[in-house]
């Protein structure tokens, strides 16, 4: 137990935040060494607290803000689970939009919320109590706002509007609940979930879909999706960061704890919210693969493909099993590597060889080896293809879903993966079989656009192939249920 | 206790000074600043340690003499009163230079702020009906004085509506305070509070209320706040907006919850917050469709101040007292910040409409991200102090059982994001046409500093929450 730690984490990246903000726009080895450090120091600490939390240990630390109401940070499994995610995924993704945006303007307003939204994210993580939670979750959404307007041109100040139009009105059902809530119970701390037994059932069930009302306009539970798709405007970099580690897997972050810490899962099932949850997240799983088979720019295609990925997270909470959590939190870190990989991707083709379009991707596949291999390794992780990442996250909510005697999810299951099969292979197909256009050009002549794409499509490999050892997201998430999480 | 006494002295005599030695007065005026500033540091060290502190100029007490005491309440004002008035005679160093605003802006100026200043003081801290009344009706015609500053015919005629609405105010108040006076023999709080009841006492709070909701501008009498607000320079509208309104609500709350508990009846309660519920999706509406930014600032004002008064329903509960001073405090701060801002983006550009302010955060990026910090106060999002006074105020709403009052605090919060969120593009969209003039370095940071305490308020809300506790009434009604 030590108090520190917890802080620290959050200083490693809340410190380089602040700071890059007074740095002028051309000092950028002074600006790069604030970020990276902060990112590697964060790893470090990560990597130093990893034996210990495995084998049951938790530190804990209380910022009080008022009487009543304070932030709890606590580092235990499952907060060391998205943290780990996060604090790896911002790592490489720094060094990306290093190499991504070297010479762009407003570099040091890029960087500082930039470092903002790790910190917010890295507290989400964190987060101990319901309240905490909430202000990291706003902390998210306002600094990530002048990210996803970065480029300052009208689709991007239309991607920022759409995203505060459905951030804030889900943040304020959000506050609703929580204090709806707490109201009933006191403050909700999520290693001591409140009795609900004595609670009007009405009122929690409207309670329950405040919160999934809230969540789920972060996590792009269909029709709260809107603006996921809008938000492709953004620079890449930020891309990936939206879509694979901060704002929808906060969203579905949130879910787990509000299903596990907050309800349980005993009180989810007698109230009867736990099969609804299910079924809005398996038609946002078919509705979001739906659309993505319709779009005609990669980036597009990937953002529908998030809206439909997200939810198996969703729905392996909502499915209140032991196998079926396991599948969902490792999805959670699967998805993550998966989509960040398929960003990296897309970027480096928009970057390199000016393609937007699923068109312009007509043989690339031989000019562009390094880029389209991680490319095609993400694909087809997200088709779950054995024994790949994604294909580990399906079996286990599948048989998550046969222990909760819900058999129907199978089906879900069976058609969303023919649907990410029918719009991800025809990528691949033109990547290696297509012929390029005349003119067409392009190189990966970029090792630090490059290299990040490799790592995460490596660790997305491995997360598949070594899913029966220990040190697996799979292995880890089997520890968080077997710590004893779902009670 | 001296530092009380400085702090409604130091104020008279920069006025004073500055009236003899017009074209000193900027310098005059910031060297109070400082020592007032000092007195108001020194005050609330005296309150964290020892609680209420009381000064009796002349020796006389109450109910014979004049009383001034600072408890959490009243240090909680003075302290923002020092902070927001530094901001401003920092900023308005420039703009509001003799030499610069020519002589009726330029000399006018600082002797009314250092008056209002003084005003503001003696109202949050004294403890005697007619002495507040004296307090409001200074801080009132500095008011109106420094909105007739702003030379245009449409704002003098904004200021006269001013002074209509408060002159009837200070009418209906007086009429209040002669009632009570008439029936009890003393118009000193604290023994009002435990005075035996008269038949007379239910319409004289009437009369004092109406009064003050007049000076504050509640709805529906806040028709004269945002030409008012809006047409002044805009220092002077920092001051009138941030500090102003909070005076009279200060009042209010001394009314209702120490000198006459025992008269609110819940009917009453529930019509001042009904009318602060209006205000809230009122002044919400109106900020949507203006087409200059301090517009779309002053009718927030008329927005954010109907908050406050959701504090007299909840009376009961502890938290939404305390949630309407931090909102109250938390508004002073972001308001200021605003307008501050308003006024640099008016230097730079030449005009407020949405179409000058196109793409200004690039010239004037510490001043567009003080607008943006600003406007994260005023909608309430965390973490800032905005938030904490919402947070509490909601929760106070539910442990009373009246969960509608939570869902006007929710639905304002959206209304201030979907208002606000025009200007803040706008700053910060793409490319400017026209090239912006300089402004001084000075001038841009201060509205960041004012911005930036907002949300100081919020993270470590801690210290100022058990300050305002100290000799916090218990009557609550």
């Amino acid at each position: 137990m030590s108090a520190l730690l917890p802080v620290a984490v959050l200083l490693s990246s809340a410190i380089p935040a602040v700071a890059t903000f007074f740095l002028a726009q051309d000092s950028h080895g002074l600006r790069n060494a604030l970020t990276l450090g902060g990112a590697v120091v964060k790893v470090a600490l990560i990597v130093a607290m990893l034996l210990a939390v495995a084998g049951g240990a938790a530190h804990e630390a209380r910022l009080p803000l008022a009487p009543g109401l304070y932030i709890l940070l606590r580092i235990d499994a499952i907060a060391l689970l998205f943290l780990s995610l996060s604090a790896v995924l911002w790592l490489l993704t720094t060094l990306y939009a290093i190499a991504y945006l070297g010479g762009k303007p407003q570099l040091s307003r890029f960087f500082g919320f930039f470092s903002l939204c790790v910190a917010a994210t890295t507290g989400l993580a964190m987060s101990g109590s319901l309240i905490s939670f909430f202000i990291f979750f706003e902390l998210l959404t306002l600094s990530t706002w002048p990210l996803v307007a970065h480029k300052q041109d009208a689709p991007s100040l239309r991607a920022a509007r759409s995203y505060l139009a459905y951030a804030l009105p889900g943040s304020a059902a959000l506050l609703w609940a929580i204090v709806w809530l707490e109201s009933l119970t006191g403050p909700v701390v999520f290693t001591d979930p409140p009795a609900l037994d004595a609670l009007d059932p009405a009122s929690l069930r409207a309670i329950f879909a405040l919160f999934i009302v809230g969540l789920g306009a972060k996590a792009a539970l269909v029709p709260l999706h809107g603006w996921l798709p809008v938000a492709m405007a953004a620079p890449a970099p930020v891309s990936a960061l939206l879509h694979a580690v901060a704002v929808v897997k906060a969203g579905a972050f949130g879910v787990v704890r509000v299903v596990y810490d907050v309800f349980g899962p005993d009180s989810v099932a007698a109230l009867g919210v736990g099969t609804v949850l299910a079924a809005a997240a398996s038609v946002t799983i078919l509705w979001g693969s739906l659309r993505a088979l319709r779009q005609t720019e990669i980036k597009k295609r990937l953002a529908f493909s998030t809206v439909s990925q997200v939810s198996y997270i969703i729905l392996g909470a909502a499915l209140a099993s032991p196998a079926a959590l396991i599948g969902g939190l490792a999805h959670l870190v699967h998805q993550g590597l998966m989509k960040i990989t398929l960003f990296f991707c897309a970027g480096i083709y928009d970057e390199r060889a000016g393609v937007k379009t699923i068109a312009g991707l007509d043989g690339l596949g031989w000019r562009m080896p390094w880029t389209s291999v991680c490319f095609s390794v993400g694909a087809m992780g997200m088709i779950g293809l054995p024994p790949l990442a994604g294909f580990v996250s399906k079996l286990y909510l599948g048989l998550g879903a046969l222990e909760a005697g819900a058999p129907w999810v199978l089906a879900v299951l069976a058609g969303s993966t023919l649907l990410n099969a029918a719009y991800f292979l025809p990528l691949l197909f033109r990547l290696w079989f297509g012929t390029p256009a005349e003119g067409a050009s392009g190189d990966e002549a970029a090792p630090l656009l490059v290299a990040p794409a490799v790592l995460t499509a490596l660790a997305s490999l491995g997360a598949g192939a070594l899913a029966a050892t220990a040190v697996s997201p799979l292995g880890w998430a089997e520890l968080i249920v077997t710590g004893g999480y779902a009670r | 206790m001296s530092a009380i006494v400085l702090l409604v002295t130091v104020p008279l005599l920069a006025a004073l000074a500055s009236v003899v030695w017009p074209r000193r007065a900027p310098d005059l005026v910031a060297g109070a600043v400082a020592l007032g500033l000092g007195a108001a540091l020194w005050l609330a060290q005296a309150v964290w340690r020892g609680g209420v502190q009381l000064v009796a100029p002349g020796g006389w007490g109450a109910p014979l003499g004049i009383e001034l005491a600072a408890d959490g309440l009243a240090l909680a004002f003075v302290l923002l009163g020092a902070g927001v008035m530094a901001g401003v005679v920092l900023s308005a160093r420039v703009e509001m230079a003799p030499a610069r605003a020519g002589p009726r802006a330029g000399f006018g100026f600082w002797p009314l702020a250092m008056l209002l200043w003084a005003a503001l003081n003696v109202a949050v801290m004294s403890r005697d009906l007619f002495n507040l009344y004296v307090a409001i009706e200074l801080l009132t015609l500095a008011a109106v004085g420094l909105v007739a500053l702003g030379a245009k015919p449409a704002t003098l005629v904004a200021a006269m509506r001013y002074m209509l609405f408060a002159l009837a105010g200070s009418l209906l108040y007086l009429l209040g305070v002669v009632l009570v006076y008439a029936a009890h023999g003393t118009l000193d709080i604290a023994l009002l509070g435990a005075r035996v009841a008269a038949p007379t006492d239910a319409l004289a709070l009437a009369l004092m209320t109406a009064g003050l909701l007049a000076k504050t501008a509640l709805f529906p009498f806040h028709v004269w706040l945002p030409p008012a607000h809006a047409g002044a320079p805009a220092p002077a509208s920092a001051l009138l907006s941030g500090l102003v309104p909070k005076a009279s609500f200060a009042m209010l709350l001394r009314l209702w919850f120490e000198a006459m508990p025992d008269r609110a009846t819940p009917g009453a309660l529930l019509l001042l917050g009904g009318l602060g519920a209006a205000a809230v999706l009122w002044g919400g509406l109106r900020a949507l469709g203006q087409p200059r930014l301090k517009l779309i600032v002053a009718y927030s004002t008329v927005a954010q101040l109907g908050y406050m008064f959701i504090v007299f329903p909840l009376s009961a509960q502890v938290d939404a007292w305390t949630g309407a001073v931090f909102q109250a405090l938390s508004h002073g701060l972001a308001k200021a910040a605003m307008f501050l801002c308003a006024g640099v983006f008016i230097l730079s550009a030449g005009g407020d409409r949405m179409a000058d302010l196109r793409g200004l955060a690039r010239a004037l990026p510490m001043t567009g991200f003080a607008f943006a910090l600003a406007a994260v106060t005023l909608t309430g999002l965390p973490p800032s102090g905005g938030f904490t006074a919402k947070y509490l105020m909601m929760t106070a709403a539910f442990g009373a059982g009246q969960w509608p009052w939570a869902l006007v605090l929710a639905g304002g919060g959206l209304m201030a994001a979907a208002y606000l969120y025009r200007p803040v593009t706008a700053l910060f969209a793409g490319e400017r046409a026209a090239p912006a003039r300089a402004v001084p370095r000075v001038v841009q940071l201060v509205p960041l500093v004012l911005a930036l305490a907002a949300i100081a308020l919020g993270i470590l809300s801690a210290a100022p929450f058990e300050a305002l506790q100290i000799g916090r009434p218990e009557g609550a009604p």
